[in-house]
């Protein structure tokens, strides 16, 4: 079962996976949500560590554009995650297993539906969550075909 | 004189400027000199390393290597000087994080050789032919070191017990290793033989701690000069600062120049070039998707920016590698 690690901030995002569980409405329970005050406390470390230590994608929900609790907080995990995102995709990891969204507290539905999406997706992606075209280090040269005199 | 300690300079995958950097500390050499017997040293003296292979185990007390591990040759030394010594140093930021050379682990062997026998515009190669590790000719092998598919900083390959950061290492910290040596006052090991504080800790320009101020960044020579006083940061020109490991006495930032990160993360910082994109997020304006994206935009080339000497060290590498 693929892993997926949700940081989900306190005020919006918590409160509607919440709204979610109590409404009975069902997502995959392959989610683990790790809840923080801000989505603005998320550094993009966090998100990677998650996934050097065996998660198969990343989410992070926060406060909609204009009602973060502490005014800017998703904005400036939004400016981190275009940053993310961009030095994922140049170092060849797959940036579909990494998401940000917005849900508010009582976005239930769209909380799940978001989260159902994920996973569909990343059960469609490769098991290894590294770059696809690493080639192991012990053999060397021997790799490469003979050519020239 | 009785008591004299055996040392070793051996380079790796680097430049040469680290041997520069032993000069440059310019009349301590003598006392290098006088502390040492300086047992093996490519870039100056003399020897083989047969020689090396000869000696027994922990001959030498002290080993300083530069460069990170490129190759098979390099990683057979770095095995060798790690059983001849009894303490290894990994001296300057090629050693110490991967450095300029680890930045090819953006890409792959094969992907290296493709573009440099094969598709840039001034290579003709009809045949296709590549370097071989061995080659049979009139009967006998001659035989080559071969390319490893990654660069590894050296405690990737060895274990490594201190280290002194810098591209080159700073002449203030070779100068408090060597004293440190001569007294006996090492640090236990493995410790990093730099301050723990970041660079600003040193840095002498003006700043207002106001965040979310910056539109953009810009390159300082193509559209406009810095101002020598201000934070450069907060005039939009990256500076590693904030995530980089002092000691250096900012000789870039005095010069206008930002800091690129060469003194490795402090302490605190387990990955430079993710903390530093954490801090660029609080820097920068844009409220709407289109500003972040814009913003972000700014920074060219942020995986060899933002990882500039550290990219065998990062997580992103780690990512990749095999999980339990």
């Amino acid at each position: 079962m693929k892993k997926i690690i949700g940081f989900c901030c306190n005020w919006c995002s918590y409160a509607g996976s919440d709204l979610a569980g109590s409404l009975h409405f069902e997502y995959p329970a392959n989610v683990r949500i790790i809840r923080v005050m801000c989505t603005g406390r998320i550094d993009p470390l966090f998100i990677v560590d998650a996934l050097k230590k065996g998660a198969d994608g990343v989410f992070v929900s926060g406060c909609h554009p204009g009602d973060c609790h502490y005014d800017d907080g998703n904005y400036v995990m939004q400016r981190r995650f275009k940053l993310l995102e961009r030095m994922l995709e140049q170092f060849g990891i797959d940036t579909r297993r990494v998401m940000l969204m917005w849900v508010s507290a009582s976005e239930a539905k769209r909380f799940a539906e978001k989260v159902s999406a994920f996973t569909q997706l990343l059960e469609t992606l490769d098991d290894k969550v590294g770059r696809p075209a690493e080639v192991e280090d012990p053999p060397l040269m021997a790799a490469i075909p003979a050519g020239g005199d | 004189m009785a008591g004299k300690l055996k040392a070793a300079f051996h380079w790796l995958a680097s430049c040469g400027g680290c041997e520069v950097a032993v000069l440059d500390i310019d009349e301590m050499i003598l006392k290098v000199v006088e502390l040492m017997d300086i047992e093996f040293w490519p870039v100056a003296l003399d020897g083989k390393y047969s020689d090396v292979e000869s000696w027994p185990d922990n001959y030498l007390d002290l080993a300083f290597i530069n460069g990170g591990v490129r190759t098979t040759e390099q990683e057979e030394h770095a095995r060798l000087f790690r059983a001849k010594s009894k303490v290894v140093i990994a001296f300057g930021a090629c050693a110490a994080d991967g450095g300029i050379p680890g930045l090819a682990n953006a890409t792959h062997r094969e992907e290296i050789f493709q573009t440099v026998y094969h598709d840039t515009a001034s290579t003709a190669n009809p045949e296709g032919i590549r370097p071989q590790a061995a080659t049979d000719l009139d009967g006998v092998t001659y035989t080559l070191p071969t390319l490893h598919d990654q660069v590894r900083a050296l405690d990737q390959v060895i274990q490594v017990d201190y280290y002194l950061p810098g591209c080159p290492p700073p002449v203030p910290l070779i100068a408090n290793a060597v004293k440190a040596i001569a007294e006996g006052k090492l640090p236990p090991a493995p410790a990093v033989l730099a301050p723990e504080h970041s660079l600003c800790d040193e840095c002498s320009r003006t700043h207002s701690r106001d965040t979310r101020r910056v539109e953009r960044f810009v390159r300082p020579h193509l559209e406009r000069p810095a101002d020598p006083k201000q934070c450069l940061l907060e005039q939009g020109i990256i500076c590693m600062g904030p995530v980089t490991r002092g000691g250096c006495e900012t000789q870039c930032i005095n010069v206008n120049m930002g800091c690129r990160g060469c003194g490795g993360p402090t302490p605190e910082v387990t990955d430079q070039g993710l903390k530093f994109a954490s801090t660029l997020g609080t820097l920068l304006k844009g409220d709407t998707e289109e500003a972040a994206e814009a913003a972000v935009d700014s920074i060219a080339d942020p995986l060899g920016t933002l990882y500039r000497y550290s990219l065998p060290h990062s997580l992103l590498r780690k990512v990749s590698e095999e999980v339990p």
